[in-house]
């Protein structure tokens, strides 16, 4: 019943971007699926890894619509999202954002009420079509792993090996398990491995059958955070050794950024930035996807006639400058601002109210003559300043705006 | 109640599946939305659907057929037999037991838990194993027990005693368990606040032990509503003794009939109530986590008296038993010692609880798997129709066998295979109980992660969760094998001419009055039972 809804062509509610209707017809003549992908190769999210891989492993989903009570608040409302070929993207956004919702939609555990599915070639839900988890060649990778505890960790591995020789299994096996650095390990059972090495067993088994795309369900939660940098590195590394997509669902922005080539923003059920980690934390596509990926300063801004914006804390240079005269919301980041002696020339006065250490850098809160909220400003290096001290506060670097209404 | 509604979601969820109209998101709009919807993804494999309804139908065959049968001559007739003023006083008999029981329990039971879990209590260990052991003991043995000392106390005073001694601990277990529970965190934090010891437990303690004391005292009332060892040796009359001495009494059945039903509605009752304790006593417990485990409680000069309380309870629970067992025993002459025929006994009991044991497990298979595994309308109500057995009292279980079997299947009448699918009946909710626990335990994102790497769903079913499954469904089994064994008013009714298990034996010996000749099968009892108990504690821990 799923399917008839979504072949009601009402129901197909174009997102943001207007290019809904256009796919449509694409899927629809399955030979020009090629050129669509090259098309999409000039998009702003391209990927060069895409040109690499002989096999178009690209993920389209379009449209994807899903609510659990027939009628009310949908989780996912029209998502679209492209991952590129051999691209690691991020899924990053609150909890109950609808990033699993997406991933078990993606993986044919869920069905969607709208929208389709494409990975490379096929069609793996849409109108009509849904094609079960097992013939998708889709490798997932829960949350602690979830290896089976009654197999070893070989037999783990193996257990998406089917249609092999046994000799052929066992070298893949060992290939795996080689690549997430766990050779040797085969004989193990899983409760003998410690947590992260059960993260690289389980990806080890999701990589085994050479799957298309990969899920990444949060998979690094349960680490603690020493033990965490390294795996995910690793997992990086053995993702671009295979050449597979990967699509990682975390609500993590820092393990986004640090980890994903692209990093989607879903905010209530709809992408609201996908970009390269750069750009969405250099130009965040709003004030919320702003404060969401990282540490902001928000300032009321009059932009003049002259493409500089007049702020609380001065006349601030912007990234693109608006068309004409234009009000709204500058953003910085605490690392673009800098503390100055209080009476230098050309800065900001204000009063230190909080100061955090953190080791590599300290984040000092500084409440400014003229502005409601305390800023914040990252200090690298030695701290010139204490609670209740008077300093000066000076923007280096441009801003980015995000015009009123 | 009626099987029907079982299957009618699951074949909703079908037919808008595959009829591609866009109206058929029109039609099961009557029928319930949230399972058809994410029914089309959860719904269980046909493997589990068509073995599991099939089970559901045939736990719900007695209460069904009990109920025509009640009714056969009218309800007027019914009505008659209910209303009856020998009914209202075995119903004022029944109720007034089950409340003297209930709250004997109660007081036991919440007592010896606070004494063994939170305070410093020489010998605790000792004493919270020891005061679990009455499960052990069938209600019937325990009345032999006390019968065998002292005759005069037959009736309402033994009744109560000896169902007081057995199941306290049905009170004990779950509010040790909630004690042990309780994060002392926050007691201290009430102590913090500026509250003494005593206030303490009684503002913050006491109220976390209220659902699971009164989830104890349910089980209880329900036991003793549907004991008939106990009250039948003590001879005093309630419902299921009425219901046995009017079924062996007149060839005319209807009035046993309606007596189960007023007993099987009592049970119903008794049974939603628990389950509601059950589910508020989940959301109770709040925050993940182990607790650091509490500072015992000092008890000062009140640790002889706390020792005296727990040494009684142990000594008239289970050494005064066995005790009574090792007598008549010893002074049993050869002539009581017939051994060819308690060995032949013994092996009948045996042989009849392993089969009944492995049809319940059998049956109950599919449905623990849907039960742990599907969520929706169609799944409860399927888990449900299983634990029907549960509010069945053995009695009506039987008679209603009895009933459906003369009628329908004269050649299973008092033959084997109809008494195993009276334990089956029975003892179903306890296997399908095991069998969802042992399938809870494993993640559902293995099963997940088995379909993504390119299994069927009856692959997966095959290769992880029945043998992730596999231990807690054995030690289900094991624990139907001890309850089958045990079991006394079916057996009594269904059993075919001439065989006797060890209970029935039992039962005979010491309703004549021969204590020494019953002592021997309560002693192959206790013991037969308890090693698949020990078997049990092992695996547990």
């Amino acid at each position: 019943m799923n399917e008839s809804h979504a072949s009601e062509p009402g129901t197909d509610v174009p997102d943001t971007h207007g290019s809904t209707k256009d796919e449509q017809h694409t899927i629809e003549q399955e030979p020009s699926q090629r050129r669509e992908g090259g098309s999409e190769a000039n998009g702003p999210h391209a990927n060069p890894a895409q040109s690499d891989d002989p096999h178009d492993n690209a993920l389209h989903v379009e449209g994807l619509t899903k609510s659990y009570t027939a009628g009310h608040d949908p989780v996912l409302r029209a998502l679209r999202l492209t991952v590129p070929a051999g691209a690691l993207a991020a899924v990053l956004g609150p909890s109950g954002g609808g990033k699993t919702t997406l991933l078990r939609i993606v993986a044919g555990f869920l069905r969607a009420d709208a929208g389709t599915v494409r990975l490379g070639g096929r069609i793996l839900a849409g109108p009509g079509v849904h094609v079960p988890p097992e013939r998708r060649r889709i490798g997932i990778v829960p949350q602690e792993g979830a290896l089976f505890p009654h197999l070893t960790v070989a037999r783990n591995v193996a257990f998406g090996l089917t249609g092999l020789t046994r000799g052929e299994r066992r070298r893949r096996t060992g290939e795996l398990l080689e690549l997430v650095g766990l050779a040797g390990y085969g004989d193990r059972m899983p409760h003998e491995l410690s947590g992260g090495q059960q993260q690289r067993v389980a990806l080890a088994r999701a990589l085994a059958p050479r799957p298309q795309l990969v899920l990444l369900d949060e998979p690094f939660n349960a680490l603690d955070s020493a033990l965490r940098a390294g795996v995910r590195a690793d997992v990086r590394a053995a993702l671009r050794a295979t050449g597979a997509t990967a699509l990682l669902v975390t609500h993590d922005q820092q393990e986004a950024l640090s980890t994903a080539d692209l990093v989607a923003v879903v905010r209530d059920g709809r992408v609201a930035q996908c970009a390269t980690p750069q750009d969405l934390y250099r130009r965040p596509a709003d004030p919320w996807v702003a404060g969401f990926v990282g540490d902001a300063v928000l300032l009321p801004a009059t932009v003049g006639a002259d493409g500089t914006a007049r702020t609380p804390l001065g006349a601030v240079p912007l990234a693109a400058a608006p068309d004409g005269p234009a009000t709204g919301t500058v953003l910085l980041r605490p690392e673009q601002l800098r503390l100055t002696a209080p009476a230098a020339g050309g800065v900001v006065r204000g009063t230190v109210t909080d100061v955090c250490f953190y080791g590599h850098d300290a984040m000092v809160t500084v409440a400014v003559e003229g502005h409601d909220t305390p800023v914040g400003v990252r200090v690298a290096g030695p701290l010139p300043v204490g609670p209740g001290d008077a300093t000066g506060v000076r923007v280096t670097g441009e801003a980015t705006l995000h015009p009123a209404g | 109640m009626k099987p029907s509604p079982t299957a009618r979601p699951a074949g909703t969820a079908r037919t808008a599946a595959t009829d591609p109209s866009p109206r058929a998101t029109a039609r099961p709009a009557g029928t319930p939305a949230g399972f058809a919807g994410r029914g089309a993804e959860r719904r269980p494999p046909l493997v589990l659907l068509v073995p599991a309804c099939l089970a559901a139908l045939f736990a719900l065959l007695p209460l069904g057929y009990l109920a025509v049968r009640a009714l056969e001559r009218g309800p007027a007739f019914a009505w008659e037999v209910v209303a009856d003023e020998r009914t209202l006083d075995l119903l004022g008999r029944s109720l007034g037991l089950t409340a003297a029981v209930v709250a004997a329990c109660v007081v036991l039971g919440v007592s010896l838990a606070w004494l063994t879990v939170r305070t410093a209590l020489p010998g605790a260990r000792f004493w919270s194993v020891a005061a679990t052991l009455p499960l052990a003991v069938p209600s019937y043995v325990a009345a032999f027990a006390w019968l065998s000392a002292e005759p005069g106390l037959a009736g309402f005073g033994g009744a109560a005693l000896s169902l007081t001694l057995v199941s306290f601990p049905y009170v004990l277990l779950p509010v040790a368990a909630a004690l042990r529970g309780i994060d002392p965190a926050q007691e201290e934090a009430a102590r913090s606040l500026g509250h003494g010891p005593l206030r303490t437990f009684l503002r913050v303690t006491l109220p976390q032990l209220r659902p699971a004391a009164a989830g104890g005292a349910l089980l209880v009332a329900l036991y003793v509503l549907s004991d008939f060892g106990a009250v039948s040796l003590m001879r005093y009359d309630t419902f299921t003794r009425a219901i046995h001495t009017s079924y062996r009494a007149s060839f005319d059945r209807t009035p046993a009939a309606a007596l189960s039903v007023v007993l099987v509605l009592m049970t119903v009752a008794l049974v939603a109530a628990e389950a509601r304790t059950r589910g508020r006593a989940g959301h109770a417990r709040t925050g993940g986590g182990t607790a650091r485990p509490a500072v015992p409680v000092a008890l000062g000069r009140w640790k002889p008296l706390a020792l005296l309380w727990c040494g009684a309870a142990v000594a008239v629970a289970v050494a005064f038993p066995l005790g009574t067992l090792g007598y008549w025993l010893a002074v049993g002459s050869s002539a009581t010692w017939d051994l060819g025929g308690l060995t032949e006994t013994a092996w009948a009991t045996l042989g009849v609880a392993a089969a009944g044991a492995a049809l319940t497990t059998l049956l109950a298979l599919p449905v623990g798997v849907i039960a742990a595994r599907h969520r929706g309308r169609g799944a409860r109500l399927l888990e449900q129709a299983a634990y029907a057995g549960h509010a069945l009292p053995g009695i009506t279980v039987a008679l209603s066998l009895v009933f459906f079997a003369v009628r329908y299947a004269y050649p299973l009448y008092q033959r084997l295979p109809l008494l195993v699918c009276a334990y089956a009946v029975l003892f179903l909710p306890v296997a399908v109980a095991a069998t969802r626990a042992a399938v809870l335990q494993a993640p559902p994102v293995l099963e997940d992660v088995a379909r993504s790497l390119g299994r069927r769903p009856w692959q997966v079913l095959r290769e992880i969760t029945v043998p992730l499954a596999a231990p807690g469904v054995a030690a289900g089994a094991a624990l139907t094998f001890v309850v089958c064994m045990k079991e006394l008013p079916a057996t009594l009714l269904l059993r075919p001419t001439g065989m006797d298990t060890l209970a029935t034996r039992l039962w005979t010996e010491t309703g004549a009055g021969s204590f020494a000749a019953a002592a021997p099968y309560a002693a192959a009892l206790i013991l037969l039972a308890a090693v698949p108990s020990y078997l049990l504690g092992r695996h547990r821990s």
